[in-house]
């Protein structure tokens, strides 16, 4: 055991070194050559650890920042409406906002495609008939479909952070990318550094410089009727948080579950240990 | 099997009417009852039984699956998305099997090392250890398939990366790696041969085992001090002695699986493989999963041609070259003593390796540039070196410890500084009434 | 661990009684989503109510709908049809209950039970015989209802069994009229 431990020390020890001999070889800030340029900044999310949960009112607020916002370009094609009952809203509810959307329907018994209200089981409508519309209508780059886009992004964690995210469960790497990449528009580029037209500047973005997306959200731009701030930051933190359970909308039923299997194995193994105590009890080994 | 004469005695009616028209009863007796195993066993041991164990989950949660998932390039992706979000347990039977596919690598790879350090490869055994090894290569072909699959970017280009070490291949290269394609480039057909094979291949696996098992039991366990089993002193019955270690073992190896499905189901995955599949994007940066990066470390590490040898086609060869060297270990171990334990360089040398092959696995996972390309080059010829080198000459110039005597010698010598058990103990087991 | 432990037997069956048991609730619980997962899904569900338009049905039209996967007839019964369902004596049916999921499980099987309070001349009915799940042609046969080519079961205007090998009535499906011209099935 001894001898593990100290062959991994070791193997740390080397580990750090190669890291910092990578990460000195090219540092220039006007032309990085690793991105992101910032990391994401880690933030407190209710859905967080071995008991996280999400938060309703934050998740409905989210949704609405979606609707108002992002839907104008990104779809979120695995999403059903009536999956909208874990925000916490009613049957009624969830059909009411199901109507509020045309869904493209058919063929009808003449043959012809047809449009009809929406109903709880259509999934959310794509802004765009398919991808190469999305792409011409948008400067060439597509706009990523959002149901997976939470599980979808996560900024490499590097040695040794990695080995310590198993331990306090770190699993928000891609809540935390997208908000860092929403709430970091704002800042200059350094000087020398060359922007193609036509994108933004975001150190957070994950693979380049800059990104074909502007700044999509601004103070006050979405109205809240609980008394959220209306803020950027705070637009940005609740959009996250609904995309991390439009990605993983059974979040809490796994860690529930979870939390039982585990009190279980302890317990069936404190048992079986007992007996193995027994049964070997008078044997040498 | 084991012992060439049975202790199976049928007791009831219905005993003695199947022993003497189909003996089941008695080789179940005589394999995992009254099979003879070395009392001096570690935890270690455990794997195997743990190993099958995860088989037969994998087996499960695939099946099951696989009744929910649709092979096709258009649907896979919305399919197993649909697992996810609408099947009844769907996500949990998901995740079991994805991070199922990590923990059986995990249990392999412990099962591997113990048998390298405790020297379990040596004769007789060389025939079991082969067949592990061939285990070992047809989980890693079920594993691949099964990554692809889900059809996101990282299969897709993982898929494309791993059929192309057969372009590699002179002359018939190309030829190869359509015909493994179905195709010019990774696609429908791709997809759905891997599923058929990713199905059939567990069960292949499945025969493999019954054969590593019937070997096994012809030859009997090593154990840690690699001295033959002498007399029945040195034995327990294998139930209930080592059946209740090994589930005690399960448990705790199912504690540490469950801790990752259920609160970092996707710690060991890759966030690209939540993008579906583009055949004409390919992500910044390409990685395996995390059990296939040292190797893919060693195929990397090539960056130089040599001779008639290009660089691409000597990363393949290395790469499997570096599996090769699993089979040949019985042959290139000169040594006369089984056991690290009184090895005290090659037990120095075995933990090196172990340190090389994990910093191979990282450096797998790092970008290929820069000082990472030296690092990998080094650590490789160092792999190769533990097997060619250091296998060999340390069998030759190495002086082992004293060895004692017999498996019950070397327990008794074990407790008698602990005082854990009285003296009269360390006898024969007896029933316990 | 100390010399009395070793020999207590009672503390030493209690402790294998009780890991046996854990053993059995662990193999349980671990069953479970295996069976649970063939039980239909989330997106099935959802589909588990339609809703149809029938406001062009004029008397002696019918049209077909897929509900939870099975055809759905409804039809506009004509004056004819209705006298006929009306004019059966119970004591003639092979089955004399109901089979309408919207009344108790025991009501009599008279032409007003098969169909809804009000709109007598609609029948809306699970159109698959309930012998071994063929699907009966409608208006034909010798009761002028339907008629399974199968295995020749043989319904009336009511969509009772009068003739032919199967046991029951076809089912009427949970239904409710939510205006006028719209029906929701399920």
């Amino acid at each position: 055991m001894k001898k593990i431990l100290t062959s991994l020390a070791l193997l740390g020890l080397v580990f750090a070194g190669t890291a910092a001999i990578a990460a000195e070889e090219a540092h220039n800030a006007a032309a990085p050559t690793h991105f992101p340029i910032d990391e994401p900044k880690e933030m407190d999310w209710s859905f967080a650890g071995p008991f996280g949960t999400y938060d309703k009112a934050q998740l409905q607020r989210g949704l609405k920042v979606y609707k108002e916002v992002c839907a104008a370009c990104h779809s979120m094609n695995l999403v059903a409406f009536r999956t909208l009952e874990d925000l916490g809203y009613s049957e009624a509810q969830v059909k009411a906002l199901a109507a509020e959307y045309t869904i493209n329907d058919g063929p009808n018994d003449a043959g012809d495609m047809f449009d009809r209200p929406g109903k709880p089981s259509d999934h959310f409508p794509a802004p765009f008939p398919n991808e190469e519309a999305a792409a011409s209508a948008n400067g060439g780059a597509a706009p990523p479909d959002m149901s997976l886009l939470a599980k979808a992004r996560g900024v490499e964690r590097g040695f040794p952070r990695f080995v310590f995210d198993i331990f306090t469960q770190y699993a928000q790497g891609g809540p935390d990318y997208i908000h860092s990449l929403l709430t970091g528009y704002d800042e200059t580029p350094p000087a020398g550094m060359v922007i193609p037209e036509g994108t933004h500047y975001n150190p957070y973005f994950l693979s380049g410089v800059s990104l074909k997306m502007p700044k999509p959200l601004s103070d006050g731009q979405v109205t809240y009727d609980d008394g959220s701030p209306q803020t950027v930051d705070q637009y940005s933190r609740d959009v996250s948080a609904f995309l991390m359970w439009a990605a993983e909308p059974h979040l809490e039923d796994r860690k529930k579950t979870g939390f039982r299997v585990l009190v279980f194995l302890l317990l069936f193994g404190a048992l079986v240990y007992l007996t193995k105590r027994k049964v070997w009890a008078g044997v040498a080994h | 099997m084991s012992e060439g004469h049975s202790t199976y005695t049928p007791k009831t009616g219905i005993e003695r009417w199947f022993d003497a028209r189909m003996p089941l009863p008695r080789l179940v007796y005589d394999s995992f009852v009254a099979y003879p195993v070395p009392r001096n066993l570690n935890y270690a041991w455990t794997f195997g039984g743990i190993l099958s164990i995860m088989l037969v989950a994998q087996i499960l949660t695939g099946i099951v699956l696989a009744m929910h998932y649709t092979a096709d390039s258009v649907l896979a992706f919305d399919s197993v998305e649909k697992i996810m979000r609408d099947v009844n347990s769907g996500w949990l039977l998901r995740y079991l099997h994805s991070n199922g596919a990590s923990f059986f690598f995990v249990a392999v790879y412990i099962h591997i090392f113990r048998g390298l350090y405790y020297g379990s490869y040596k004769a007789p055994r060389e025939l079991l250890w082969i067949l592990g090894c061939i285990i070992y290569l047809l989980m890693m072909a079920t594993g691949f398939m099964g990554y692809v699959l889900p059809w996101g970017q990282m299969s897709f280009w993982g898929a494309t990366v791993i059929t192309g070490f057969f372009s590699a291949i002179p002359l018939v290269g190309d030829w190869i790696q359509q015909l493994l394609l179905g195709g010019f480039a990774v696609d429908n057909p791709t997809l759905n041969r891997f599923f058929a094979l990713h199905y059939l291949l567990p069960f292949m696996i499945a025969g493999v085992v019954v054969l590593h098992v019937w070997a096994l039991h012809v030859v009997g366990q090593s154990n840690p001090t690699g001295i033959e089993v002498k007399s029945k002193t040195d034995t327990v019955a294998f139930t209930p002695y080592a059946t209740i270690k090994d589930a005690f073992g399960m448990i705790v190896f199912l504690f540490f699986f469950a801790y990752f499905v259920f609160y970092l189901p996707n710690y060991l995955g890759h966030p690209d493989n939540y993008t579906v599949a583009n055949p004409l994007k390919t992500p910044a940066h390409i990685v395996p999963e995390w059990y296939f990066l040292p190797f893919y470390a060693i195929l990397r590490a090539i960056t130089f041609n040599v001779g008639p040898i290009n660089s691409k086609l000597g990363g393949v060869l290395c790469m499997f070259g570096a599996i090769v060297m699993l089979f040949l270990v019985p042959w290139l171990d000169t040594s006369k003593v089984r056991s690290a334990v009184y090895r005290p360089w090659y037990k120095l040398f075995f933990w090196l390796f172990v340190a090389d092959a994990i910093l191979l696995g990282w450096l797998g996972s790092q970008p290929a540039e820069g000082s990472y390309v030296f690092m990998a080059q080094m650590a490789t010829l160092f792999y190769f070196a533990f097997f060619l080198v250091a296998l060999p000459v340390l069998g030759l110039i190495e002086t082992p410890r004293r060895l004692p005597n017999s498996i019950t010698e070397a327990v008794l010598e074990k407790n008698k500084g602990g005082g854990h058990h009285p003296a009269g103990a360390t006898a024969a087991p007896e029933t316990k009434g | 661990m100390s010399a009395t432990e070793i020999h207590d037997p009672n503390r030493r069956d209690f402790l294998y009684v009780a890991t046996g048991m854990a053993a059995v609730v662990g193999a349980g619980a671990v069953a479970w989503p295996f069976i649970d997962q063939m039980r239909p899904d989330a997106s099935t569900l959802a589909l588990a109510s339609v809703e149809v338009d029938v406001a062009s049905l004029t008397p002696g039209m019918s049209l077909v709908v897929k509900w939870r996967g099975k055809p759905v007839v409804v039809r506009n019964r004509t004056e004819q049809e209705m006298k006929d369902g009306e004019a059966v004596n119970l004591a003639d049916l092979k089955d004399p209950i109901a089979r309408n999921e919207n009344l108790p499980a025991d009501a009599p099987a008279t032409d007003a039970n098969r169909t809804t309070p009000g709109k007598e001349a609609w029948m809306v009915m699970v159109q698959v015989c309930t012998h071994l799940g063929c699907i009966p042609l409608g208006q034909e046969g010798e009761f002028g209802g339907w008629f399974c080519p199968c295995h020749g079961s043989v319904y009336d205007t009511a969509g009772r069994i009068r003739k032919g090998p199967a046991p029951e009535n076809m089912l009427v499906p949970v239904f409710q009229f939510i205006s006028d011209t719209k029906i929701r099935i399920g």
